[in-house]
């Protein structure tokens, strides 16, 4: 898809720029004149919508960063001071820490949708497999910045997900704590954690961007997928990115932001928590302390089992499961619009991963469903949060482990149209392009 | 002439092959010893490993009650013990546990009412609360760990017993930690 440029230079300085550094080509072909399927939904913005929020949290972290002091002693009230004194301070402070939410439910969608029109497949595995790194970035910058702050929830989210490295002393005895002193600088979670963590959340995001570039190149050497799933076999199939998409991903851009807008004027502490303005005190462990609303299904997973070390590895492999996905899935049909059982199984799977999202916000021992009442304190018995988690785990790692590699074999599939322009061109017409047009390049 | 020569016999290491692996070798030891500090510098800094004892007066602390004092920047719990609560430990000092330890294997002799214990749950490293739990020693928040009256791990997910510091009696109502 890459490959003969339609570029023309207009002026002579163009031209003149355009032998030197060609990067207003460049441009043009990848972000004007690209060619694009012509049936891409609204679920294919979300990769716009994704540029805007890194540049929306580079800006505004840059401008927090100008304000805030890495020190454990004067962290947290420098965090008050922008939100008290600095101009605006606790606007730009509202856009950066929601951001981070929108951030992630923006990238949820972008893998969602990834997940269920087969993105991840040949010849698109390593565009997927950046993404999977880019998520990973996500999730190392978005704890690293909620410990900045220094508040009771960000002291415990740094000294809990730092310990989890200290599971692995079961395997090697004193590896794991030698590995938590590393990362602490200390003892415990202190000054020096702060100082370095403050120092890689500015760079993370950085990297991100990097990736991200690697990722829209792995993106425009196959080009994109479609909701049929079918690869483009000709001109009629695509239409110019811009003005096409350009203008689509821009209006959900504006759709996204209206709600973007919406947290950060009407409820900028919804998806926050009362006690993280508390300043740390390593002393004290808040009663209820759970992680960031994007981190809740793993949090589930971790607690679903009562042997630390494979509490932690389990959590892992949940991630490293889409790593692995594009060698999982064993069906030669990309869409689950021509899957009628995937569908069903992906579904199921959407829903267990909200479950256990769930789950995550819950005590383990709340009852989900009560059986009876304990004989002694007259609490409800039965179905509990930790026992649900299990059984959502379970279908989590099934829906990787077994169902896609067998459905992919037994399933009856739908009929996949021949091309993109197939399903939506009148019945009569369908059939006479479709022998003309696909053939030449079918050997895919 | 010696190319050819040594063509024939290519299987012969010759003087080139000691070159190569001498210099790719000198250049890894190079490229570690520069790389090490750069790692090693996020280890704990010298002052941060000489705060390393600090003393303690307990004498204030009365029977059932626990002072929390911060060690190298983590909570250690003193507990001064009542009588049932040590008759509660010692009876269980063969029941089944995870991480098997006998109650007089926690304290110092003839010190059996003080349990001085790193407040750290050896789970994910939340601090356990006093006097909670099914135990009547200590339960932490986070993930629902339990601990006895002698701060072995009885339920939940923690894998070992509450970490004991160092520490001495320096008097008989101060104690020294580290």
């Amino acid at each position: 898809m890459s490959g003969h440029s339609t570029y023309e230079p207009k002026t002579s300085f163009e031209r003149w720029l355009d032998v030197r550094l060609p990067i207003l080509r460049m441009a043009h072909d990848t972000a004007i004149d690209f060619p694009t399927p012509k049936n891409l939904n609204y679920w294919w913005t979300f990769g716009g919508i994704l540029a805007v929020c890194l540049v929306i949290q580079i800006v505004t972290g840059l401008v927090l960063a100008m304000h805030y002091v890495a020190n454990a002693g004067l962290a947290f009230n420098s965090v008050e001071h922008i939100m008290r004194d600095v101009n605006h301070g606790w606007m730009i402070r509202y856009i950066h820490a929601n951001g981070a939410s929108m951030f992630f439910l923006a990238v949820y969608v972008h893998i969602a949708r990834g997940l269920y029109y087969g993105s991840y497949k040949a010849p698109r595995e390593i565009l997927w497999l950046l993404g999977c790194v880019i998520y990973l970035l996500m999730m190392a910058t978005a704890f690293m910045g909620y410990v900045l702050p220094w508040g009771q929830m960000s002291y415990y989210g740094a000294v809990v997900i730092t310990n989890l490295f200290s599971a692995f002393d079961r395997l090697i005895p004193g590896v794991g704590t030698a590995i938590t002193t590393w990362l602490w600088g200390g003892f415990a979670v202190d000054n020096a954690t702060l100082n370095r963590f403050f120092s890689l959340h500015y760079l993370l995001p950085f990297m991100i961007a990097g990736v991200v570039g690697l990722h829209i190149w792995a993106l425009h050497v196959p080009g994109n997928n479609n909701p049929t799933g079918v690869d483009v076999k000709s001109k009629e199939d695509t239409v110019p990115f811009h003005p096409y998409y350009t203008v689509k991903d821009a209006f959900a851009i504006l759709v996204f932001l209206l709600l973007f807008s919406w947290f950060v004027f009407f409820a900028p502490e919804a998806l926050g928590h009362a006690d993280n303005q508390v300043p740390a005190n390593p002393l004290v462990t808040p009663i209820h302390i759970v992680p960031e609303w994007y981190f809740l299904p793993f949090y589930a997973i971790l607690r679903a089992v009562p042997d630390k070390l494979i509490g932690v590895l389990l959590m892992f492999s949940a991630i490293a499961m889409l790593f692995l996905l594009p060698w999982l899935d064993t069906s030669k049909v990309r869409s689950m619009r021509y899957r009628p059982m995937a569908r069903w199984f992906f579904l199921i799977f959407i829903a267990a991963t909200l479950g256990l999202g769930w789950c995550g916000g819950k005590l383990p021992d709340d009852v989900v469903i009560a059986v009876g009442q304990d004989a002694v304190s007259g609490e409800p018995t039965g179905f509990t949060v930790v026992m649900l988690s299990r059984v959502l785990a379970t279908y989590y790692f099934a829906y990787f482990l077994l169902v896609l590699p067998l459905l992919g074999l037994f399933e009856k599939t739908l009929a996949v149209p021949d091309t993109i322009s197939t399903p939506v061109l009148p019945k009569g017409g369908a059939s006479m392009p479709t022998g003309a047009t696909a053939s030449p390049e079918k050997k895919g | 002439m010696a190319e050819t020569a040594h063509e024939t016999h290519g299987e012969e290491p010759h003087r080139r092959d000691f070159i190569h692996i001498a210099a790719m070798a000198t250049g890894a030891v190079g490229v570690a010893a520069t790389v090490w500090p750069f790692i090693d510098q996020m280890n704990p800094s010298g002052d941060t490993l000489a705060l390393a004892s600090i003393e303690q007066d307990i004498s204030k602390v009365t029977p059932g009650q626990q002072l929390v004092v911060l060690w190298r920047g983590k909570p250690v719990f003193v507990r001064h013990r009542t009588p049932a609560e040590i008759a509660a430990a010692v009876k269980d000092d063969h029941a089944d546990m995870r991480d098997p330890a006998t109650d007089a294997s926690r304290t110092k002799p003839g010190k059996q009412e003080w349990l001085i214990l790193i407040g750290v749950c050896t789970h994910l490293g939340c601090v356990p609360s006093f006097g909670t739990g099914d135990y009547g020693g200590w339960f932490c928040p986070c993930h629902g760990s339990v601990y006895d009256t002698a701060g072995r791990i009885r339920k939940g997910p923690a894998p070992k017993n509450l970490e004991l510091p160092d520490y001495e009696f320096t008097g008989p109502t101060k104690v020294k930690i580290g």
